[in-house]
């Protein structure tokens, strides 16, 4: 099978400094991958290397088995899908009109209807017509993921997308993910919380300084050794009655 | 308020306004004369009507409507609404290329000026076509827009620096200005390439603008060829620019207000904001040229500066109104 988003020994300088390093990943459709670690860990970096918007020092990025940097812009709107971490929008556009801006390639109509049948996904469908500077911050990050979602992609890449939502948007956010995996979709996202990535993703790549550290099930990723040397947290993921939590504590160095 | 009304209705206030401007003058026309003019091209409220006030008039709405369009695609590729026709240095250049070409005394050269203004616009534009093109972010942009405006404030400087004469610095001065009076159709028709052709690259710009309001990275994945689009929407508003300045000199404020007088009701879409930023430019440029001649003064009140008198309090209103909608 195919890869739908493949990093080959990428690496990736910003400003003289090494962000990412010789990183290689590979996902598979029907798959949720999480990429996970501490804030300047390279997250962003992966993501947007894979996506053919950081400039390769080294490596090769491809989706869909193709070199990214050889795909037109249309054919590399058709292979994925991506939803910044970038919330600002500019101007004060309906809810539908942002979500239908994801089949931008479709006829209005079919366009709007998919906007439509995203927003309800999101929990969305009575400010369909309200524009989104009048929403809350994370009204307006559910808009812009029923816009992901309205793209229909083979592959969706999520900067943070639970970031700002409230405890139930969040893992409702997080079953969207998983019904897109389940229609054969491959799927990666940036998370921050642990517990939330641990329940959601079927592979954690764990970042540390622009380096991969771990990539594997939640609880091999995310073993207390990954977490020491990535977080710098004590402990460890734990079986609890409504599921996997992260119970640590930050390390205190002797 | 639904598109093709919202342009309906623009479109019509436009056309009361130009009538309006075939009406008044210094001259009071009779009905009798009116009757007259348009049966009898030739008389004397003929050609008061179609030598003088129409070619004014059409000369104000194309104008307004050029700046209008420009300011609309300016603020939606850079996503800011303090964006104007002038912020990469369009006009600035273009005044550059008008002040050059007076002060080497080709003021009586018909379209000289109209030529320099329009030449040095389109390099200006060619210039900031290239960076659009090449630079994602629209911070980068403005910033080389700063730059080539104060260089070409500068050089304009230069000019009144070395003008021969103070007649020189007058003529300079009273152009960069800004009037639609004493225009011919042949003014308008020179400027009607460059306009078509700036109309038409705004057109296709129209899709990125929207695809742009949800952030550059959004975009750059959308599918749309956005690096085409970013340079189209640059050379479309710079010609538009370059040939409104070439007519008319430098006229203020219309590109900015035009479009934050119509996006509330063009639901915040900078593509469908385009057509009536256009309408309501030209409406509010006939309207301020109508001022500038009705207005009893011992010389006439020059376009540009009805604009701006006129036009900075209505923005602040406009702006104060319509801040809501600008904070992310």
């Amino acid at each position: 099978m195919t890869a739908a988003l493949s990093l080959l020994a990428a690496t990736v300088r910003r400003g003289g400094a090494l962000v990412l390093s010789a990183a290689s990943v590979a996902v598979q459709p029907g798959e949720v991958v999480g990429v996970v670690g501490a804030n300047g860990a390279g997250k962003t970096t992966l993501l947007r290397a894979a996506l053919g918007l950081a400039r390769l020092q080294s490596g090769a990025a491809k989706l869909g088995g193709r070199d990214v940097a050889s795909l037109s812009d249309a054919d590399r709107a058709a292979l994925v899908a991506y939803l910044p971490q970038e919330r600002r929008v500019g101007w004060n556009l309906p809810a539908w009109r942002v979500a239908s801006l994801g089949a931008l390639s479709a006829p209005p109509a079919v366009a709007r209807t998919a906007a439509r049948t995203a927003l309800r996904r999101v929990g969305l469908a009575d400010l369909e017509d309200r524009g989104v500077l009048d929403m809350s911050g994370g009204e307006r990050g559910r808009a812009l993921l029923a816009r992901l979602l309205a793209a229909q992609a083979p592959l969706l890449v999520a900067d943070e997308p639970a970031a700002g939502l409230d405890p139930d948007a969040q893992l409702l956010a997080l079953d969207l993910f998983r019904e897109e995996a389940e229609r054969g979709a491959a799927v990666v996202l940036t998370l921050h919380d642990l517990t939330l990535a641990a329940r959601a993703c079927d592979r954690i790549v764990v970042l540390h300084r622009g380096v991969i550290l771990a990539d594997g099930p939640p609880r091999a990723a995310l073993a207390p050794d990954v977490l020491a040397a990535a977080f710098g947290l004590d402990g460890g993921l734990q079986e609890t009655p409504a599921g996997v939590v992260l119970a640590a504590g930050r390390r205190r160095l002797h | 308020m639904r598109p093709l009304a919202l342009n309906l209705l623009l479109a019509a206030v436009l056309l009361a306004l130009v009538a309006a401007g075939l009406w008044l003058g210094e001259i009071r026309l009779t009905d009798a004369q009116l009757v007259q003019a348009f049966s009898d091209p030739r008389s004397g409220p003929g050609e008061i009507l179609w030598a003088i006030r129409a070619p004014r008039a059409v000369a104000a709405a194309v104008v307004g409507a050029a700046l209008g369009l420009a300011g609309a695609v300016m603020q939606g590729l850079l996503r800011n609404p303090l964006a104007d026709p002038g912020v990469l240095g369009v006009s600035g250049g273009a005044g550059l290329g008008a002040a050059l070409a007076i002060s080497l005394g080709l003021a009586a050269t018909p379209g000289a000026i109209e030529g320099a203004a329009l030449a040095a616009a389109v390099a200006t534009g060619a210039l900031l076509t290239l960076l659009a093109a090449r630079f994602r972010e629209p911070e980068t942009l403005i910033l080389f827009g700063v730059a080539l405006s104060a260089f070409a404030g500068a050089l304009t400087a230069l000019v009144f620096n070395f003008s021969p004469s103070p007649v020189t610095l007058a003529e300079v001065f009273a152009w960069l200005l800004g009037s639609v009076a004493n225009r011919d159709w042949i003014d308008i028709g020179r400027a009607f390439a460059p306009m078509a052709v700036g109309v038409l690259l705004c057109a296709y710009a129209a899709r990125g603008l929207v695809m742009l309001s949800l952030g550059e990275e959004t975009a750059a994945l959308s599918g749309l060829p956005m690096a085409r689009l970013r340079a189209a929407a640059v050379a479309g508003a710079s010609l538009l620019t370059g040939a409104a300045v070439a007519i008319a000199g430098i006229v203020g404020f219309v590109g900015l207000a035009a479009p934050h007088l119509v996006r509330g009701a063009a639901g915040g879409d900078p593509g469908r904001v385009l057509l009536p930023s256009a309408l309501a430019g030209a409406g509010l440029l006939v309207a301020a040229d109508l001022a500038a001649r009705v207005i009893p003064t011992d010389l006439e009140l020059k376009l540009g500066v009805v604009t701006a008198l006129f036009g900075a309090p209505l923005f602040a209103l406009i702006a104060w109104r319509a801040a809501r909608s600008w904070r992310g």
